[in-house]
């Protein structure tokens, strides 16, 4: 066991993890935000830049700060280690550098977007971002691709995460879709336009940390803090089946996995438990999704909403002097 | 406790044979009736007179229409979901091929409801909108016997197209909105 120090906080860690890994076991107030690590998903992280963290002493036998920052979610953690991420200016510095570089080519039309609500380029932004853009240049646009009827493809909102990418690698068979072209011009696309239906290609919907890749079903049918989460499962012979229904009414606008502190999909579902069941009969409802009240998702619900009772005039009595 | 000088013990004493005649007391009484004739009279007579209402006044809202006459909302919800009274409620729907002129962007919302019983007239929508879509206005929300009149939709939030039908926001525009 290696013991690290992340913000002050001590926190003993198996060999071999990293820096992330620790400082996520300590809680979300030291972790760094990820948008491209996804702790499910093998060789993902490492592209975003936005875990970076100053390591002030490198290990207990070599005591050195390193000269760089350095991504969080790819460094292994050292004994001894001694890391600050939110107390330091220059991580602060760095962080809301790469937050500019990723909305550099971001369109800003996130009143248009599904995601908007769960977006975690929204949240980065909001923490980290600055009130204005600084350049005057164009932001670059792509033409629109249709990747089936079941997931609609933005490229535009697109911050080249490599997520869906690693989800078609790792959790379905015969990927066919992936990353096109180079530097500035690169794209997720489909070769050859071809449509996307592999059982557990849905998931890269969940995966996306933007809106990049969302749901072709649930498309501006509503914003998802008008729709009230339900814990729900079924029996499923491909995947665990356990899911959040998405509820507006009594209508199920759309299904997802069940997301934890991180954002991150705790069990992966398949595409007919996400496309195919919205009907509240083909589910056994748990329960209200717990939403931090935190979130935009949690505004205006009520859990313990409990409906006065009436009373008369006559009931009110005078307060006991 | 006493409040103010101004205050009269009541005492109960018997009146004089002069203030029994009541008299003097109906004629300064009548004194004061008929000053007022001649006075400047307080009344408004709404709607022919309408009152000056400040520039901050917060009214009946509007929905609003960019130059060419396409509706700024895109039904992104936020003016919904900073409403304190919960009066607004919506429906989004994806703009169709020919409706360019009509609707600015992609998406657009196809029912948009103010419940104006629970709105309290705060502003806050207007302050939350992205869009520059949703604006109150000096307008005084009218009465009437209805409840269900008072359910604002589409038809009577957002603005005709033509320039007699347009309603002047120009005085609530923050600063910072009337560089863009």
């Amino acid at each position: 066991m290696f013991k690290v120090t992340i913000d002050g906080i001590e926190v003993e860690i198996p060999e071999g993890s990293t820096i992330l890994e620790a400082a996520r076991k300590i809680g979300p107030e030291v972790a760094p935000p990820t948008m491209c690590y996804y702790s499910s998903l093998e060789t993902s992280g490492g592209y975003c830049r936005t875990c970076l963290v100053e390591v002030t002493k490198g290990s207990e036998k070599d005591p050195r700060p390193m000269p760089k920052l350095v991504p969080a979610c790819r460094t292994q953690a050292m004994d001894g280690m001694v890391v600050t991420n939110e107390l330091s200016a220059r991580v602060k510095e760095a962080r809301a550098g790469v937050t500019e570089f990723l909305l550099f080519n971001h369109p800003l039309d996130c009143p248009v977007c599904d995601q908007a609500g769960e977006c975690h380029l929204q949240d980065l932004s909001y923490e980290h971002g600055k009130y204005k853009t600084r350049t005057d240049f164009e932001r670059r646009t792509f033409e629109k691709i249709d990747i089936g009827d079941k997931i609609s493809l933005h490229m535009n909102r697109c911050i080249l995460c490599y997520r869906c990418v690693k989800v078609a690698d790792q959790l379905t068979d015969n990927r066919v879709h992936g990353v096109l072209n180079r530097g500035d011009h690169a794209e997720i696309s489909t070769y050859i336009k071809e449509a996307i239906d592999n059982d557990f290609s849905g998931n890269m919907i969940d995966v996306c940390p933007v809106g990049a890749l969302t749901d072709r079903t649930f498309r501006f049918k509503s914003r998802v803090w008008f729709t009230k989460p339900m814990d729900a499962h079924r029996d499923c012979e491909k995947c665990s089946g356990k899911v959040v229904l998405w509820y507006k009414g009594d209508d199920v606008l759309r299904v997802t996995g069940r997301k934890d502190t991180w954002g991150e999909v705790e069990e992966f579902i398949c595409n007919t438990c996400r496309f195919d069941k919205k009907k509240t009969s083909d589910w056994t409802i748990e329960g209200v999704r717990d939403i931090s009240r935190h979130s935009v998702i949690s505004a205006n619900k009520y859990k313990k909403l409990v409906k006065p009772n009436e009373f008369t005039l006559n009931d009110i009595k005078a307060l006991p002097e | 406790m006493k409040l103010t000088n101004r205050s009269k013990v009541v005492v109960d004493k018997e009146l004089t044979w002069v203030e029994k005649l009541y008299l003097p007391a109906i004629v300064k009484g009548m004194m004061i009736t008929f000053r007022h004739i001649f006075k400047k009279k307080a009344t408004v007579r709404y709607p022919e007179q309408t009152r000056p209402v400040a520039p901050v006044y917060r009214g009946v809202h509007v929905l609003k229409r960019d130059e060419q006459g396409r509706e700024n909302c895109t039904a992104c919800g936020l003016c919904a979901v900073a409403c304190p009274a919960e009066a607004i409620t919506m429906d989004a729907a994806e703009r169709q091929k020919g409706e360019e002129h009509l609707y600015r962007e992609e998406k657009y919302a196809a029912r948009y409801e103010i419940n104006m019983l629970r709105c309290i007239f705060c502003g806050l929508c207007e302050e939350a909108c992205p869009k520059d879509a949703i604006y109150l206005t000096d307008r005084i929300l009218p009465s009437n016997y209805a409840r269900g009149t008072f359910i604002y939709g589409k038809d009577i939030l957002v603005e005709g197209i033509t320039p007699d039908q347009r309603v002047d926001v120009s005085k609530r525009k923050k600063s910072y909105e009337m560089n863009t």
